[in-house]
């Protein structure tokens, strides 16, 4: 079971209480774009085995769309924040780079 | 006119916890930046009650406020009040960046009054309801559809949830306080 803090309204919220909204930061390339860039826009995805960056909804709350990182592998969350941003905090990725070592952000 | 009626008319369900539909009531939605003090100047102006803090429902009697999001609130007054209610906050807020729905007749409100209570909402909601606190609101679902419901007594729970969804709503916590459904678990 997934328990992801919603940074709006603060409930520890289970995860039947939101709805995913997939890979976060991700750019919105419409019109005037090139042919590559619409297509990684609507299909292209990282899909990582570990730690991932994600766009969740507060669908049965408050209703706010925030994001989210946590592993894919472990489900461990290692933090949530505001939807109204393009990258993800700094403190957050200095912590998750602490707990793994190895990983990099892209 | 019309005659206005709720949802199911007041029907109630004995179990080990009592289940009621309470009839009318007022309901108003306001959407706007709840840290503007124009804002919770017209909201105590209109109900009478202080801006609430995250999560929180200020109730004084008849009417109140609820805190639903960063960005909305739900005003409760009595059925009758919405309408002049709803006016009268919409001229305070004036160009304020804002909206007031009445959304009174798109609800319908339960009461479950019994000790269980608390276990009658647990069997239906993903919600810690041990760790829920008196003047707390908490948007949820039940079941398959959303609700909000706060502590509104002495094993007294108060519960909103769309009117289109009331006889599925009414069903879901008869069953649940059914006789023989006693978990203990609080
Ligand atoms: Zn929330």
């Amino acid at each position: 079971m997934l328990i992801l803090e919603c940074p709006y309204c603060g409930v520890k919220a289970e995860e039947t209480e939101l709805h995913a909204g997939g890979e976060a930061h991700l750019t919105r390339h419409a019109t005037g774009s090139t042919d590559d860039e619409l297509k990684f826009y609507l299909f292209q995805r990282k899909n990582p085995k570990g730690v991932h960056f994600e766009r969740w909804r507060h669908v049965n709350g408050c209703g706010k769309w925030f994001h989210a990182a946590r592993c894919t592998m472990t489900l461990e969350v290692f933090g949530t924040y505001s939807a109204q941003t393009f990258e993800p905090p700094k403190a957050l990725l200095s912590s998750i780079k602490a707990k793994r070592p190895d990983w990099q952000a892209t | 006119m019309s005659n206005v009626v709720s949802a199911l008319q007041g029907v109630s369900a004995d179990g080990y916890v009592e289940v009621q539909e309470m009839g009318l009531q007022g309901m108003l939605t306001l959407r706007g930046d709840l840290s503007m003090a124009k804002l919770a100047k017209a909201v105590k102006a209109a109900v009478g009650v202080e801006m609430p803090k995250q999560r929180k429902i200020n109730l004084n009697g008849q009417t109140g406020a609820a805190w639903m999001s960063p960005d909305e609130l739900l005003l409760i007054m009595p059925h009758a009040q919405a309408t002049a209610t709803a006016a009268k906050l919409t001229k305070a807020l004036g160009k304020t960046h804002s909206l007031v729905a009445n959304v009174s007749d798109a609800r319908v409100v339960f009461t479950l009054s019994g000790k269980g209570a608390r276990e009658v909402v647990a069997k239906l909601a993903p919600v810690d309801m041990q760790a829920l606190k008196k003047g707390e609101i908490r948007r949820s679902r039940m079941a398959q559809v959303p609700a909000a419901f706060w502590l509104s007594g002495k094993d007294e729970i108060t519960i909103v949830a769309f009117r289109s969804v009331a006889t599925y709503v009414f069903d879901l916590l008869a069953n649940a306080a059914a006789p023989g459904g006693e978990v203990d678990a609080y």
